[in-house]
């Protein structure tokens, strides 16, 4: 399978170069020779035991590394999915971010940059060099040394020093295309010291060809800054999903993430929280809801690398009919990591008998003076629960409902964004009716 | 309203119900009194479609209905209501919406609209008064967190809101102070009306201070032994369980 794609590197890599930044191209070889070394990660290897992407990768996908251009505006058909939520609105379509139009300029406070990746590195090469591959190029990973050699582009995003944005940046990837598709695309978030921003990603999928999404976010979280990244998948079956997404956090630093899927294919979040600060605060959150044969693999790992911060990790599952769910939390701390303190809680809903459900905890911890813990349930919904509801009235169905609701609540409360959570809550109870649950008023989609 | 003949009832394969008879109209007050593990509680389970009970012999008529064919949820709509010994704790689910999404699925049942917003929290604010319950008790989810006593109250709440036929409520004196117990008899005696019915359970004579009956029977080895009026609550308190015992036990030994 890795074949086909080292022979295309081979072959097209100066063109590759040609359309990408000379920041990317830097570490492209040394990628390449990492993927030609690794090649993408199989079930044989222990972290990833529980993604198989065999069958995704036998597919032959398009890649675009001509870079051509859409021929639709999104910002005139899209309309938003979360219409009460005031946002500076961008768009990746596959893996090109879309130039933003003049009116949609939107009015970004001084000096808050938000590009593609390869024009801020041709445009800011300083800036985007202290920061580019620093999380990634270190990772002994088949994805993201894959990512680093096709990636081309991606979205950039910098908040200087002290400044906040009072409004959530909402970046809405579509996949569109008439042929099998794959996108690979590095992004790069850079928050200064004392800044403060929110994220939502969305992942959305136009038309019903095979997709196949690879992602590789990097996140530096500067001294007391303050940043919350949502991700909403909300894609359909056909969709396979990589993503690493490698957050940084110093000093005082407070992070917030949380990783919703609804609908999908097969996906694998690898994500990682470097706690390289003190009195930092990490949240890291996830849902999922599945069904029909829905595959999905949080992978996580908070390392905590100095004294003195806090961490909390929760992720819900509520997977039907024979959808396949696995989670592990990797947590470490440092031997001078003393006075951390680190809660991890992963909870299970098997609706069905042929749904499946792993999960593994792995603390590790070196430091003598910390405050650990975790637990990991799989269980069915509360009988006793269920009886007390239709006691009242309330049929099976909907009591069954209002407990796999009330089952996800605490993840969505801790979405900080009161429009986002709202909405959120109702895409969640139309997923868990069977409704469609694709974004009202999508014109698009 | 309610008529029980000859139920028999086991859980888990072992029988606990050994042939009930019982009668209740409209306007009456019933309590069952009774020893510990003499099958109270899988009495008030049968009538409410706990489907942990099964019954294995036996008919329970409700209204002109054959109420062992319903669902928990039709018996509900039709007007049985359980006050239970032990609330659930459902949490991530609020009172709020646990009670509308109920209410409504009563109205829904009777073909009648639901409730506008305004409609229900005016009732639910009505309802509240009634069992003087705290009002950041509704912004909780459900029983999560409350205390023994109010969650009875919740219990009673809840009574108030869906206006039963026949309530049944099962030990709710059980874990109440005084004040409690007293606020709780008043919300059973406001709901009091001549078209509906109720049947206390009670381990003790006490909350029978709040709440008259009209009808006491004694509960003993899974059906009722001896029925008389609100005195014979009073000599069960004077003279415990064990007399009943000798009763029941003797003729059987001749």
């Amino acid at each position: 399978m890795e074949q086909q794609y080292i022979d295309f590197y081979k072959e097209y890599h100066t063109l590759i170069k040609q359309h990408s930044a000379a920041l990317m191209n830097n570490f492209r070889d040394a990628a390449f020779e990492k993927f030609e070394r690794l090649g993408f990660p199989t079930s044989k290897l222990e972290n990833y035991k529980y993604t198989d992407m065999s069958a995704p990768l036998s597919i032959e996908y398009g890649l675009n590394i001509n870079r051509l251009q859409f021929q639709i505006n999104p910002y005139d058909v899209f309309k938003c999915d979360v219409p009460a939520i005031h946002s500076y609105l961008f768009f990746v379509l596959n893996d090109t971010f879309y130039p933003v139009n003049s009116t949609a300029k939107q009015h970004l406070p001084e000096g808050v940059i938000i590009e593609s990746l390869r024009t801020a590195a041709e445009t800011y090469p300083q800036l985007v060099e202290k920061y580019l591959g620093k999380l990634s190029n270190e990772k002994d990973d088949g994805w993201i040394a894959f990512n680093e050699t096709f990636a081309q582009d991606g979205f950039f995003m910098y908040v200087p020093k002290n400044v906040q944005l009072s409004k959530p940046v909402q970046l809405i990837n579509i996949m569109r295309s008439d042929v099998d598709f794959m996108a690979n695309s590095h992004n790069l978030i850079i928050l200064e010291e004392g800044a403060k921003a929110q994220l939502l990603v969305c992942d959305h999928t136009i038309d019903h060809v095979h997709f196949f999404a690879n992602r590789l976010t990097e996140v530096f979280a500067g001294k007391n800054s303050v940043y919350e990244h949502y991700k909403l998948e909300n894609t359909n079956v056909l969709n396979t999903n990589v993503s690493n997404l490698l957050i940084h956090q110093e000093d005082s630093s407070n992070v917030l993430t949380n990783v919703i899927t609804l609908h999908n294919g097969v996906t694998r979040n690898n994500i990682e929280m470097l706690i390289d600060g003190e009195n930092c605060e990490s949240l890291l959150c996830g849902m999922v809801i599945g069904d029909k044969n829905q595959d999905v693999d949080n992978f996580t790992e908070i390392v905590h690398k100095k004294p003195n911060s806090q961490s909390r990790e929760l992720f819900k599952y509520v997977l039907d009919d024979t959808s396949k769910g696995a989670f592990a939390g990797k947590i470490q701390v440092a031997k001078n990591a003393q006075k951390t303190s680190s809660f991890q809680t992963n909870k299970n809903i098997l609706l069905s008998k042929t749904a499946k459900m792993r999960t593994k905890p792995q603390l590790e911890i070196y430091a003598d003076d910390v405050k650990c813990s975790h637990g990991a349930t799989i269980g069915q919904l509360d009988e006793a629960a269920k009886f007390y509801m239709q006691s009242r009235g309330i049929s099976e169905s909907e009591a069954r409902l209002l407990l796999m609701f009330a089952f996800t609540a605490d993840v969505m409360d801790n979405i900080r964004i009161n429009a986002l959570k709202d909405r959120m809550k109702l895409l969640v109870e139309k997923r868990l009716r069977g409704e469609l649950s694709r974004c009202e008023g999508c014109m698009i989609c | 309203m309610l008529e029980i003949k000859n139920l028999h009832a086991s859980i888990n394969g072992k029988e606990i119900l050994k042939g009930v008879n019982l009668t209740i109209q409209a306007g009456e007050i019933h309590a069952i009194m009774g020893p510990n593990g003499a099958g109270k509680s899988t009495l008030a389970w049968v009538l409410s479609g706990n489907p942990a009970v099964e019954v294995t012999h036996g008919e329970i008529n409700f209204n002109g209905k054959n109420l062992l064919e319903m669902s928990p949820e039709d018996r509900s709509r039709e007007g049985i209501f359980l006050s239970f010994q032990y609330p659930v704790e459902i949490p991530g689910v609020s009172m709020v919406n646990f009670m509308r999404t109920a209410v409504n699925e009563q109205r829904k049942y009777k073909n009648l609209e639901p409730l506008s917003a305004a409609d229900f929290l005016r009732l639910m604010r009505e309802k509240k008064e009634l069992v003087e319950m705290d009002n950041k008790l509704t912004s909780r989810s459900v029983n999560e967190g409350f205390s023994g006593g109010e969650k009875k109250r919740n219990e009673i709440f809840q009574m108030a809101m869906l206006e039963p036929k026949l309530a049944i409520l099962d030990e709710t004196d059980s874990g109440l102070d005084i004040d409690a117990l007293r606020i709780v008899a008043n919300g059973v005696n406001k709901l009091k009306r001549p078209d509906n019915a109720a049947l206390v359970i009670t381990h003790y004579q006490r909350l029978l201070d709040y709440i008259i009956p009209d009808f006491v029977h004694v509960f003993y080895d899974g059906r009722i032994v001896k029925t008389g009026d609100k005195n014979l609550a009073l000599e069960l308190e004077e003279k415990g369980y064990d007399w009943i015992k000798k009763e029941v036990e003797t003729p059987i030994e001749q």
